[in-house]
């Protein structure tokens, strides 16, 4: 299949707003005639949700939560970044759009970044007018901040909260719609499969979690914002419920799949702690603004620090390696996350690692405490100082923070066109759960600002030119595409439940992101890589003969749902591994060791994988085939990332 | 390990668990056992070890809601030896830490207590009474597009630092569970003032807080008789002062209504 990207012709700057008058528009009498469903409530989800029943069309809203207002968008901590140029230090769409392109290494759409850059502006007026309390000067107006590397202040904040702010913003004017009737909101249901009726996603199959019925749901197109799928791994910093599930669904019933192995992996999140560990935490990257990473210069004193013979605050200067300083001059602490990470991981793997386990290096804030008191430091970072606190029982105003890297985020997704619809008619992916813009590496702060610019000014322009080309007929669950997904939903519902085996899902899900961490993880070797696909393959075939679930499907059923999750996790991992061996370059979050420069720097191979690899589902424990768009560069020069 | 205290000792617990198969029926108070029990595990992963040991005796895990496990989601909701999430001030469950207990000591769990919150299954309860009273009126009606420059409306910091510390609440439900009356006051006060505080409220001001506050009687919230139990017991520290300004608001959008119902 020849993946037709759909990027609107004419020059950078211009084409979003030609494209905008090009799409094609529904009468604003006939807006009320058709019906969109929209799964997933997060930034992406409830801002296109709200959006489109503003316009007038019939919404549907999927969650699996109780709430709209829980989805994880409400966990992003630092800020979103906006090309407002408030501060005067010369920032720029341009510059947003080159920051953002090269921060990604290269391997994102100029076309769909651009776009990005110019509606950020847009999405700081939308929240604002919503009442989103962001940060403040003393005159009035909106503070910013420079942020994961940015060298101009360009980040919008509320706190360290500013994910839940924009968040309740869009949940305030979802809540508007529903009480409008313009939305139905459907809450604890959870997508199960894609209706495709002659080619074109017609509606979908979903789970009651409350009650195990399987409901259908009929409309004229799907919107998927439904997240990333970092908990492949079972460790990071997602959410406990942030799965693939309907993502890979879609996947099955034909959206291609596009870079899965793009995975990123943040530098500051609180190391592991023992078995048990659920979920990691993330330390917001902002604390790199003013804390110094460092560990021990020498193995032997790493070794002492290990064994609890030295603190850290005991270390003397002369003692401490400031690598990330070192070995980065001009940007320092402020490297991009998968530069940050893949040194912390070095350092851990030369021996010269903190904590117990010897996979920690420090995040010190002695230096900025000396220099502007605790009380300052409070006031930027005091609730972030007491999560770390309450997690570790240690205080990181009186000895350094202990960090280690951990999956944060992921770029790779379901492929989208430039109106963001996937290789299925009718079916759209907005926010995470696409893959279009970060590339191969996110830069701080852009995750939030993705997620609304699809929701609040993507989508609703895009979506109108497909359902203009669209009878305005209503649509119903009567067609037999229905009753099919449906009963293939029971079925493995079903089955499920009657294996009755002895290892529960989530000791499988612990295996699997096990074999994921380390072998297509922060670094990664063909051989490990040919290691983990047949280990997943054997942890497959295991899943679907010993998984233990108990109850039934016609209740509550949190291990079932777990255990759905988990089977399509299963599915992912070898994709990834598939996606991660294949490409034979090092770019951004993708780390092949086989592929650094002598500084040990990722070396990409633009000549042959400045490509997005699109796959496309062969079918069940078949080999997916693969599909390229090429990349094309007019505006940027690809040139090696320095941040020296 | 890497936990913080070396010398902390794995802990015996005793748990007693509220368990209800769904809405309908009628629940009661089961005993379990757990061991080993690291004093670093946050209060959900103890809950976790309970569950896979269930799971493995063949016997149905404890329902119970719960998901960034990071205090900000607001999903989860225990009310944990009579105090709504536990015994350490101003955390939600998922951010107790298991060296708050002691071995041997007995655990009572229960879900959040309120006719307005009735129990889906064990521990999970629905909420959706909280998303009800936002939808009548927890907004500014403004659409996509259009909104003037963020810097044309320029608020003082300390009045969007209020909004701010209003706007914090993670809509969890702790303050009707603390609540003898098991009031709402709290939380429909928090959204009360942060958009009564700011200029972008102004003008559904009356009408946003009088709906509002229908809805909640609507709900089944009982009526607030000041103890401040709530504020004492809410994770994120919303302050009572929100319901002082939700009290003002009411009277103020009241007195100048004309609707004296």
């Amino acid at each position: 299949m020849l993946l037709d990207s759909k990027i609107p012709e004419g020059p950078l700057a211009e084409k979003w707003e030609k494209h905008k008058f090009n799409v094609k528009l529904v009468n604003p009498a006939n807006k009320r005639k058709y019906d969109v469903i929209v799964v997933g409530t997060g930034l992406a989800g409830g801002a296109a949700a709200a959006s489109l029943a503003e316009l007038g069309y019939n919404v549907k809203a999927f969650t699996y939560h109780d709430s709209p207002r829980r989805a994880h968008s409400i966990a992003a901590q630092g800020g979103i970044n906006a090309a407002k140029n408030y501060q005067n230090d010369g920032d720029s769409v341009f510059r947003l759009f080159y920051d953002t392109i090269k921060g990604g290494d290269y391997r994102a759409r100029e076309a769909n970044v651009y776009r990005l850059a110019q509606v950020s502006v847009n999405i700081i007026d939308q929240c604002v007018a919503q009442g989103v309390p962001f940060a403040r000067e003393y005159g009035g107006l909106l503070a910013n901040r420079s942020f994961g590397g940015a060298q101009v202040s360009r980040t919008f904040y509320a706190r360290g909260q500013t994910g839940q702010q924009l968040l309740l913003g869009a949940y305030s004017a979802l809540s508007r719609q529903i009480a409008y009737g313009k939305v139905k909101m459907y809450t604890r249901s959870e997508m199960l499969d894609v209706v495709i009726i002659d080619g074109q996603a017609r509606g979908i199959v979903t789970r009651n979690l409350v009650t195990g019925e399987i409901e259908t749901h009929a409309a004229h197109a799907v919107v998927l914002a439904t997240g990333g799928y970092g908990n492949v791994f079972y460790l990071s910093t997602n959410a406990k419920y942030c799965n693939v599930t309907a993502a890979w669904r879609a996947h099955k019933k034909g959206a291609f799949f596009a870079n899965p192995c793009f995975t990123q992996i943040h530098p500051t999140c609180i190391p592991v702690s023992g078995d048990y560990q659920s979920k990691l935490t993330l330390m917001s990257e902002s604390l790199r603004n003013d804390g110094r990473v460092w560990v021990p210069k020498t193995v032997e004193m790493a070794e002492r620090v290990r064994k609890g013979q030295i603190k850290p605050q005991e270390i003397a200067e002369d003692d401490r390696d400031y690598f990330l300083e070192r070995k980065y001059p001009a940007f320092g602490n402020l490297v991009p996350r998968d530069v940050a990470s893949r040194n912390a991981k070095m350092m851990c793997d030369e021996g010269r690692g903190v904590g117990s386990t010897g996979l920690a290096v420090y995040l010190d804030f002695s230096e900025i405490i000396k220099r502007t008191g605790a009380d300052a430091v409070s006031q930027k970072y005091g609730n972030l100082f007491a999560m770390y606190e309450k997690i570790t029982d240690e205080d990181p105003y009186q000895m350094p923070m202990r960090i280690y890297p951990a999956v944060h985020y992921t770029m790779g997704g379901l492929w989208v066109d430039y109106n963001l619809q996937t290789t299925v008619p009718g079916l759209y992916a907005t926010g995470e759960c696409n893959f279009s813009d970060h590339g191969a590496n996110r830069l701080g702060a852009s995750a939030l600002m993705q997620g609304l610019a699809d929701g609040y000014f993507v989508i609703p322009y895009t979506i109108g030119d497909y359902l203009a080309q669209t009878p305005p007929k209503p649509v119903s669950t009567d067609h037999p595409a229905f009753a099919e997904s449906k009963a293939y939903v029971q079925a493995r519902t079903e089955q499920l439940l009657a294996i009755k085996g002895n290892r529960t899902p989530d000791q499988f899900h612990k295996a699997l992101g096990h074999i994921m961490w380390e072998y297509c993880g922060m670094a990664r070797t063909a051989e490990g890589l040919k290691y983990a696909k047949t280990e997943i393959q054997k942890l497959r075939q295991e899943f679907w003969s010993d998984v233990k679930v108990v109850g039934n499907g016609e209740e509550m059923n949190q291990a079932l749902e777990k255990a759905g999750r988990v089977a399509d996790f299963l599915e992912l991992g070898e994709l990834m591994v598939d996606d991660a061996l294949n490409r034979n370059e090092s770019c951004g979050g993708h780390f092949r060791e086989e592929y650094q420069t002598p500084e040990g720097e990722a070396l990409r191979d633009d000549e042959n994988y400045a490509y997005v690899a699109a796959w496309e589902y062969q079918g069940d424990n078949q080999p997916e085939k693969l599909n390229k768009e090429e990349l094309t560069f007019e505006n940027v020069k690809l040139t090696q990332r320095s941040y020296k | 390990m890497a936990g913080s205290n070396p010398n902390a000792k794995p802990m015996n617990l005793t748990l007693n668990v509220w368990r209800q198969p769904n809405r309908q029926a009628q629940g009661k108070i089961v005993e379990y056992h757990v061991k080993d029990i690291s004093p670093d595990m946050s209060f959900l992963e103890m809950l976790d070890v309970l569950n896979e040991d269930l799971l493995h005796a063949g016997q149905d895990p404890v329902a119970f809601d719960h998901d960034c496990r990071e205090g900000i989601c607001g999903s989860c909701d225990l009310f944990i030896n009579g105090r709504s999430h536990g015994p350490e001030k101003g955390t939600t469950t998922c951010q107790l830490h298991m060296r708050k207990f002691s071995d041997g000591d007995t655990i009572t769990i229960e879900p959040w207590r309120a006719t307005a919150f009735p129990v889906n299954k064990d521990l999970s309860v629905d909420r959706s009474a909280f998303d009800r009273i936002i939808q009548a009126g927890g907004y500014v009606s403004v659409n996509t597009g259009g909104a003037p420059d963020g810097n044309e409306i320029p608020i003082p910091k300390d009045i969007s630092d209020r909004a701010f510390e209003a706007a914090t609440c993670i809509g969890c439900g702790a303050c009707v569970a603390a609540c003898k009356n098991a009031s709402a006051m709290l939380f429909v006060s928090a959204k009360v003032s942060q958009l009564a505080l700011l200029p972008q409220g102004q003008v559904e001001r009356k009408t946003r807080v009088e709906n509002m506050v229908a809805q909640m009687d609507k709900e089944g919230f009982g009526a607030c008789t000041n103890i401040g139990s709530c504020a004492a017991e809410c994770p994120v520290g919303i302050s009572l002062e929100n319901i002082a300004i939700l009290n003002r608001e009411f009277l103020a959008a009241k007195a100048a209504s004309n609707n004296l119902a």
